[in-house]
């Protein structure tokens, strides 16, 4: 299993916070995607092996929650609310907005690599809504307008990199 | 029921309706949220008089502090409303085995977004409140099980309990009393069903977050690794906090009986100042809240339903009467509610009907199509089922399906009916109470909005492009 040496530092820590090892399966995954970008095969079976249970254990486990990942993604990955209170106020336009912005669909990788846009269940922030979560940074009040100013943001970071 | 009694001798306690001016907020979990300068680190939380709590706690035999909560007459702050000292109660003390607690930080309830400002902006008063709660029942190891979607709280808090471990607040040795307790995070991974204790239990210990069946899987006896486990929410953790600062007697006097401390609501949705407030628990009427605190309507529209707890609670119409009987001291009164007269408590948001559940108001103006917010709703509990029980697994998802269809066009005479059929179906059938939550909203929408779901079915209508989206 290829992961920077700290990713395995860090799982060797999180599985002393069990007493039952199998425990630290939703850590582990989380490490893993981090470090991966996506779960692999190959990483269940090392997880599996990791934590002495069988790979359909941890593969169920990637099935069941909505966060883990079987494939790579964008290098950004835009997480918009699609529940009712930020529906309310906009949220799928909001979330058309940053598809047609990146010429992309749901769940696809934009041609250019560099972002995934998805729809999420209620991400905890009704009061300011429509939000959306930008890797791990969380954006309230994004109308179409600031899904705009966002994408260009975005856009602009792609470009400063190449 | 005491008997015939002439009810005018006692006259109805004044209960402050809608338009008086609403009572100024009081704020205890949230005293320090968004004020200028209050930082979420522990030299701020300690130059605030943080901690101190707890010293005390550890002098006191634990037995007492489990007392203050009963007397305090805490209800839980995740949904249910349980008496936690009546949950702290139930603990199996004699298994041998040892106990675990659980910070239940998987807030998820759609219109819910309290504990996501505790855990930002004041992690140490939650982490003080699980050390009181650890210690007064002998808890040795800890788990705050905090929603994936949110990984700058769950830093926060590593970092928070890293520093209260440094200044002997958590740990081996706590304070020099000999007691040790350990607190871990635990990040979940966006799913809802996590919330429900028996399920967040599952997922803490590795598995698919199936919740499981009561009896015997109770948590206080049979929980976490088959050990006594106490499962609480971040808000309610934070009344233990206070409740231990100024004894349970007096905590109990706040509020309204069965109803005491304080609730935290979140507005959102279609009011002029959405966020969340914290006052007395029933001290404040619906429309007191939305219309003063909130400051009413959107320019020129007018408020229409409203979710008062959690996207699961059954949906209120405006314009509506809840009349019956309420018990007020030892008599019984009629009451003549509409909406904006209804008591944000417990009690009286249950007798009409609906329920305080987390404190989520979600509001709905004129402008909202009925069956596209329920079809909004419905997408998300057959996305959110965890699909061990059938009628659960297949009831949310054909409610969805029928809804959808309904909004894009293709409504047919009998769906109304089919809806509130297959939601009738679902309720008691399940293991856990998502059952129960997914047929609340189409029940409620169908008898409430029952003209809006018909005639939608009648016409066949397609809505206008501009259509407001909300599926």
């Amino acid at each position: 299993m290829n992961l920077k040496p700290e990713t395995f530092q860090r799982i060797d820590e999180v599985i002393t916070h069990y007493p039952v090892k199998r425990s630290a399966t939703l850590p582990l995954l989380h490490l893993v995607q981090e470090d991966a970008g996506y779960i692999s095969e190959e990483a269940i079976l090392w997880i599996a092996q990791k934590l002495e249970i069988q790979p359909i254990n941890v593969l169920e486990v990637v099935t069941f929650y909505p966060m883990f990942r079987r494939a790579p993604i964008g290098r950004r990955h835009i997480k918009v609310c699609r529940t009712l209170s930020c529906a309310l106020l906009g949220g799928y336009k909001t979330c058309e907005t940053f598809q047609q912005e990146f010429n992309t669909t749901l769940g696809a990788v934009s041609p250019d690599g560099e972002v995934t846009v998805d729809f999420v269940e209620c991400l905890a922030s009704c009061g300011t809504a429509p939000v959306v979560l930008i890797d791990e940074v969380l954006h309230e009040k994004v109308d179409v307008a600031k899904a705009k100013e966002l994408s260009a943001q975005i856009r602009a970071e792609a470009a400063a990199r190449k | 029921m005491n008997g015939p009694r002439p009810r005018d001798l006692k006259p109805e306690p004044q209960i402050p309706n809608f338009p008086m001016p609403a009572p100024a907020q009081t704020r205890v979990i949230f005293k320090h949220i968004d004020e200028p300068g209050y930082t979420n680190d522990i030299e701020c939380y300690l130059r605030h008089g943080g901690y101190e709590t707890l010293k005390k706690a550890v002098q006191r035999p634990p037995a007492e502090l489990i007392d203050e909560v009963k007397k305090s007459g805490l209800r839980g702050r995740g949904g249910a409303g349980f008496p936690c000292g009546v949950k702290w109660g139930l603990v199996d003390r004699k298994s041998g085995k040892p106990i675990y607690l659980i910070v239940n930080a998987d807030e998820s309830e759609p219109g819910t977004f309290k504990d996501r400002y505790i855990i930002h902006q004041d992690p140490h008063q939650l982490i003080e409140g699980t050390m009181i709660a650890c210690f007064a029942n002998n808890v040795k190891q800890a788990y705050i099980y905090i929603r994936g979607e949110m990984p700058e709280g769950a830093r926060i808090l590593e970092r928070a309990i890293a520093e209260a471990k440094a200044k002997g607040f958590v740990g081996q040795n706590i304070l020099g009393t000999g007691y040790s307790c350990e607190i871990y995070v635990h990040r979940g991974a966006g799913a809802y069903i996590c919330g429900e204790e028996t399920g967040l239990i599952e997922s803490l210990e590795g598995k698919r977050a199936n919740p499981r069946i009561k009896p015997p899987y109770f948590p206080a006896v049979l929980g976490l690794y088959q050990c006594p486990t106490i499962v609480n929410n971040v808000e309610t953790l934070c009344h233990v906090r206070h409740i231990a600062d100024i004894g349970g007697e007096a905590y109990s006097k706040t509020g309204t009986p069965n109803n005491t401390g304080t609730r935290i609501f979140c507005v959102s949705g279609h009011v002029q100042r959405p966020g969340y407030y914290e006052f007395e628990a029933g001290k404040i009427t619906m429309g007191q809240l939305l219309y003063d605190v909130c400051g009413g309507p959107l320019p020129g529209r007018t408020f229409k339903a409203v979710i008062p707890g959690g996207s699961s609670a059954k949906v209120l119409r405006f314009g509506e009467r809840y009349k019956g009987k309420r018990k007020v001291g030892s008599e019984m009164v009629d009451y003549d509610w509409g909406v904006e007269d209804v008591p944000m408590d417990f009690d009286s948001l249950a007798m009409i009907g609906s329920m305080g559940g987390s404190g989520g108001v979600i509001v709905m103006d004129d402008t909202v199509n009925m069956v596209e917010a329920l079809a909004n709703i419905n997408a998300f509990y057959s996305h959110e089922s965890c699909g061990q029980c059938t009628p659960c697994r297949e009831g949310s998802l054909w409610m969805k399906k029928i809804s959808s269809r309904m909004v894009h066009g293709a409504a047919r005479k009998e769906d109304a009916a089919l809806l509130k059929g297959v939601a009738d179906q679902i309720p008691g059938r399940t293991i856990c109470a998502f059952g129960e939550a997914c047929s609340w909203p189409t029940q409620s929408f169908l008898i409430k909005f029952k003209d809006e779901f018909e005639a939608y079915a009648e016409a066949k209508k397609t809505l206008p492009a501009d259509r407001r989206q909300l599926v």
